[in-house]
């Protein structure tokens, strides 16, 4: 569908700030009681194994670090293809996430494995600069052989009410990601909710960012203080489950930041069912971003196995 | 007419005093078989959480100075001492014990306490060496704590033989994660709350009370664990072969007297790592 046709008439600001506008408020209360109570689900025995290692499968394995070196994320990329040396049938993450120079070397450490190379782009973490250098950010990135951009939204022209602004921002990183020849890359649209101050804006710049052709909508960069949260990521699946009714559209969601440990991942799987239903259940419409998860998935694992507690001592630091 | 206030016997898990996970409890009953309380009964996941408040505990006890960590053991002779009556009438209901016999038992697990205090920057002074090397080094071997330490204190002892399993372990840096005897678990529950007041960091020392068969493989399992202490177990061959899988140290049940007020400096050793550096001699 076009965004006129969504929209209901020629886009500019003041039609898109309509729209965004009538979208309906967001129920505080009623979200958050919402999650608390998903979050108290128990998953025990064979459902605790399945959601263990699709957490695996959803996960972005990620290193965004000013000190990331080619070496390091070699040795993330073996970790994701051997995530648990000793049990072969572990299954491996959706993708490694890295900045755009390490591009290269990751498409080289994973070789011919399935896992893809996301990037993240555009500015990274803040979008402060300028769009060309956003689109070159991009280009680069996708030059380089990712599979997938991760492009953050310009959270000072959103908050100050400039929606088309954002709107053609990320319509031109999604050309700037497609190929000459071969799939284009799969575009994450970052919203980072921690800085958008309210659940109206959290649900506003979602439609924007699916009217605009994100692939994905995730939640944070990781790099603020607050980032993924389970109302935020309950919100968003209702955003993508809603526009699906409305155009037909499959739209993904990524939580990311902050998500650490099994029992959170769990929490995330079971918010995934209750909102956004089974269909979303899979690495192609659901992903973490994390880097510390893995070795907590790893360790809860391998005690559902072995029915040992395991140490930080017998998973691997990264 | 006013009812009694009756206490809630609960974990002692990192310096609080949680109920267990599970939501269960038993009941400890006196020597005449009349029920005294109602006491937390541990599961596996408060094993895990007790381990985890352990671990994280550790560098930080085994940080802090030897000196440091010997007034915090005379500290809690001092409080145990505070509060001798209520040791007293527990042990003698629980064991049956005379009020002198109870009381006589509470003695030596202050004087236990002493006894441990004293040796915290000791050990090295005497069990430590510099050895003789050939060459222009100084060869110096030191004992340090190995770690975690899973324990189950006797099932027979109240409180002295619960004191010498836990002091032995913490005297040199280590953690501990202790089961206590399933009967007589009320004075190793109270001794929870003489610790959390005096001043020892909260996840140095995690009671759990709760049936032994029930706890000991995951405990003694747990690869986050560093060495066990097997005293109070019913199993202890299988236990050994279990903590075998992860290289633990293991104290086997009845290596130690713990009925004394005197620890056993041999006992504490048995808990620690020698470990040995060369430094060269500055011509």
């Amino acid at each position: 569908m076009q965004a006129e046709e969504i929209v209901g008439s020629r886009l500019t600001n003041q039609s898109l700030s309509r729209w965004l506008h009538s979208l309906p408020g967001v129920d505080k209360v009623g979200l958050e009681a919402r999650a608390a109570s998903l979050a108290t689900r128990s998953i025990k025995t064979t459902s605790k194994v399945w959601g263990l290692d699709m957490a695996i499968k959803m996960m972005d394995l990620t290193t965004l670090e000013g000190m990331d070196t080619p070496q390091r994320v070699r040795s993330l990329c073996q970790k994701a293809m051997t995530p648990d040396m000793d049990d072969p049938e572990c299954p491996t993450p959706a993708a490694i996430c890295v900045y755009g120079d390490m591009v290269p070397h990751a498409k080289a450490a994973l070789g011919k494995s399935k896992i893809h190379v996301a990037a993240v782009a555009t500015a990274f973490p803040s979008g402060r600069a300028s769009m060309k250098v956003k689109l070159q950010d991009t280009k680069d990135a996708v030059a380089f052989g990712a599979d997938e951009i991760d492009m953050v939204i310009d959270r000072g022209a959103f908050l100050s009410g400039n929606y088309l602004e954002v709107f053609k921002q990320i319509q031109a990183v999604k050309q700037a990601c497609q190929r000459p020849k071969g799939k284009p890359a799969h575009l994450k649209v970052i919203l980072e909710t921690g800085e958008l101050q309210t659940y109206d804006n959290i649900r506003r710049a979602s439609y924007l960012a699916m009217l605009a052709g994100a692939d994905f909508i995730k939640t944070s960069t990781g790099k603020v203080t607050v980032n993924a949260t389970l109302p935020i990521t309950l919100l968003m699946l209702e955003a993508v489950r809603d526009w699906f009714d409305q155009t037909g559209e499959l739209i993904g969601v990524k939580p990311a930041g902050g998500i650490r440990t099994a029992k959170d991942a769990l929490r995330y799987l079971v918010v995934v069912k209750e909102t956004a239903g089974e269909r979303w259940l899979t690495p192609e419409l659901f992903r973490f971003g994390a880097s510390s998860l893995l070795n907590d998935v790893l360790m809860q694992r391998k005690k559902l196995l072995t029915k040992t507690y395991l140490g930080p001592d017998y998973v691997s630091v990264d | 007419m006013r009812l009694d206030v009756k206490k809630t016997y609960k974990l002692f898990i990192a310096g609080k005093f949680p109920r267990s996970e599970s939501g269960r409890s038993y009941q400890v009953k006196d020597s005449k078989a009349n029920h005294v309380a109602n006491v937390a009964l541990a599961s596996r996941k408060d094993v895990r959480d007790a381990v985890q408040a352990a671990r994280a505990a550790q560098p930080g006890w085994a940080g802090a100075s030897a000196y440091n960590r010997g007034q915090v053991l005379y500290r809690i002779a001092e409080m145990l001492e505070g509060r001798r009556e209520q040791f007293v009438s527990e042990i003698s209901s629980l064991t049956g014990k005379t009020q002198k016999q109870a009381d006589a038992e509470v003695s030596a697990a202050i004087d236990s306490w002493v006894w441990h205090a004293g040796w915290t920057d000791k050990i090295d002074s005497v069990a430590g060496s510099m050895n003789p090397v050939a060459g222009p080094y100084f060869n110096i071997s030191t004992n340090q704590p190995t770690g975690v330490v899973g324990a189950f204190a006797p099932q027979g002892s109240a409180l002295v033989g619960f004191v010498n399993t836990i002091a032995p372990a913490i005297v040199s840096g280590n953690t501990v994660v202790v089961v206590t005897s399933e009967h007589l678990s009320l004075p190793a529950l109270t001794l929870g709350e003489v610790l959390a007041t005096s001043d020892l960091p909260g996840g140095v020392v995690n009671v759990l009370s709760g049936k032994e068969a029930e706890l000991s493989s995951w405990l003694v399992g747990h690869m986050d664990v560093n060495a066990v202490d097997l005293e109070g177990t019913s199993n202890p061959t299988e236990l050994e072969i279990s903590a075998a899988n992860t290289v633990k140290r293991v104290i086997r049940p009845g290596t130690y007297p713990r009925e004394g007020a005197k620890g056993n400096l041999q006992h504490i050793l048995d808990l620690m790592e020698v470990k040995t550096v060369w430094h060269p001699k500055g011509h």
